[in-house]
């Protein structure tokens, strides 16, 4: 079953941190993401996202396309990044969660994706 | 009810969670299971008043409720994936045999627990789902205890098994190192259903003891469950949580006069209490102190345990009472369990030394809604001389009462104090 696994940080969290330290964390990212390479469950499908600075937001209503610098709402922490991983169950989902750097400052939200079956084109 | 619907009723209850489980296990699916059995107890409301009570009813709940889940499935379109899942196979070769497989249904209620208990769904979801899938209360029970229409109740059981379906929740034993954290979830679970029988505050008294029995029901099966699985280690909390619930129950036929009012554990006539309830709380509590796990539980039931031991309320032993409150609030330093702490140690060291803890604990900001707070403390207040201060406190306690014979007692008292 898949698992879209969305992680969101309070920038403020990194604002204290120095080069090692934002380095070493990095460090870990290549490290959950190797093993869940390993073990399999990673589609490929993941990303880090470009800081929110970096962000644009688009609205259609009444037609007219909204156009708006940042992200979609005002919140204090943002999702920074994803994976898509292939897992067995909701247990093991979380089990990778909790390895995610990110999940030690902000919060991980593990949540099924839906499987649709597409029509044959 | 007609008897046979009587014995239906019981016997699928008492049943619940062991064939249940055993179905969840095969099926894989909680909804289909629970339908299956649900289906299973209509053919016996209609075959057990024709042909009697089968002689092994979890077998026969367990062969009718798969032929029922089978039968579903056919009529689901999504038969076809299914049949892979369940490696139906064999059945389906022998469509109409009804074969009662007398082998012992292979006990999954813990899984089922873990799963019901697993912290993905929300406190209230878990306390419903665990008493309707193992307890096999009836949703109209279970409303009844929280004070909860039955429509939300059943909104909420409904979605609690959507949540597992549709996020995956397992159902499996946690792998070892998660198994300490779940194992609480689930202990928390059954603490929390205990103290909704036991308290005051919940529903009708029917309801309130069926609760308390379900827990310690549930604890026992806990218990023996992790007594069996070779890969779990027994643990002492669990044993703790079910002497402590012992202990506490021990007392029920004394809490309440015949009038339907409380009477203090000082009041209380000891000679109505449940000793072979309290001699197995005293063997669970030893039991768990020799694994040398220490926590909440097993500090509440060895605090429940001296006042069972004492023969009268003088001569209850107040200071060991108050050093494990100590302990206590140490390891859960709630508004509660410090108030607790102080009326002990009241007991130990005198009123005002208790007093004076309240006042440290700043208990008068965090608890100023609680009646129980104004109660200790006006008791304490009496103790001391202090007659009317404590009367304003009595006074404090009666208005923020929630049930009757709580009430009752403080109106006596501050009727007693107004002759001082």
């Amino acid at each position: 079953m898949r698992y879209a696994l969305l992680i969101y940080v309070d920038p403020a969290a990194y604002a204290g941190m120095s080069e090692a330290q934002q380095g070493a964390i990095f460090q870990e990212y290549f490290a959950v993401t190797d093993e869940m390479q390993k073990r399999g469950v990673d589609t490929g499908s993941g990303a880090p996202l470009q800081p929110i600075n970096t962000a644009t937001t688009v609205r259609v209503r009444n037609s007219k396309m909204l156009t708006t610098d940042g992200p979609f709402a005002e919140t204090k922490e943002h999702l920074v990044g994803f994976y898509i991983l292939n897992c067995k169950n909701l247990d093991e989902a979380l089990e990778f969660a909790a390895k995610i750097p990110d999940a030690r400052l902000g919060s991980v939200e593990v949540r099924p994706v839906q499987e649709i079956q597409y029509p044959p084109s | 009810m007609s008897d046979i619907a009587r014995i239906v009723e019981t016997t699928f209850r008492a049943e619940h969670g062991h064939v249940l489980g055993a179905l969840v296990s095969y099926l894989g699916d909680l909804d289909l299971a629970e339908d299956a059995l649900q289906d299973a107890m209509i053919t016996a409301l209609e075959t057990w008043a024709r042909d009697g009570v089968p002689l092994n009813p979890a077998a026969w709940m367990t062969t009718v409720a798969r032929r029922k889940a089978i039968d579903r499935l056919r009529r689901d379109k999504l038969f076809q994936e299914k049949q892979q899942e369940l490696q139906l196979h064999a059945e389906l070769e022998r469509p109409g045999e009804m074969e009662f497989d007398d082998r012992p249904i292979p006990d999954e209620r813990l899984k089922l627990i873990f799963a019901c208990c697993h912290p993905a769904l929300a406190l209230e979801s878990q306390l419903a789902l665990t008493l309707r899938t193992l307890g096999g209360l009836t949703t109209p029970e279970i409303a009844r205890a929280f004070l909860v229409p039955i429509p939300t109740m059943n909104q909420r059981i409904t979605r609690a098994k959507t949540k597992i379906r549709q996020a995956g929740i397992p159902f499996e034993i946690p792998p070892a190192e998660r198994v300490p954290e779940r194992l609480d979830a689930v202990l928390y679970v059954l603490y929390l259903i205990f103290n909704e029988g036991y308290s005051a505050t919940a529903g009708d008294d029917f309801i309130r003891q069926e609760l308390c029995n379900e827990a310690i029901r549930l604890a026992r099966v806990l218990v023996e469950l992790l007594d069996q699985e070779t890969q779990l280690e027994s643990d002492a909390e669990a044993l703790g949580l079910l002497a402590l619930m012992l202990l506490h129950d021990s007392r029920r036929a004394a809490r309440v006069d015949a009038n339907g009012e409380i009477v203090l554990l000082e009041d209380q006539d000891r000679s109505l209490w449940n000793q072979a309830e309290i001699q197995e709380g005293l063997a669970l509590l030893d039991r768990a102190v020799a694994l040398c796990q220490p926590g909440t539980y097993q500090l509440q039931a060895a605090i429940s345990a001296l006042h069972a031991q004492a023969p009268t309320y003088t001569e209850t032993d107040w200071r060991q009472i108050a050093a494990l409150y100590a302990q206590l609030v140490r390891i859960e330093p709630t508004p509660v369990v410090q108030l607790n702490c102080a009326v002990a140690v009241g007991m130990a060291q005198g009123p005002l030394v208790g007093l004076m803890m309240m006042n440290n604990f700043k208990l008068e900001e965090s608890l100023s809604q609680y009646h129980l707070y104004h109660a200790a403390r006006a008791d304490l207040l009496r103790r001391a001389g202090e007659f009317d201060s404590a009367r304003i406190a009595y006074q404090r306690a009666f208005e923020l009462a929630q049930t009757r014979a709580e009430r009752v007692f403080l109106l006596r008292r501050i009727e007693s104090l107004k002759h001082t």
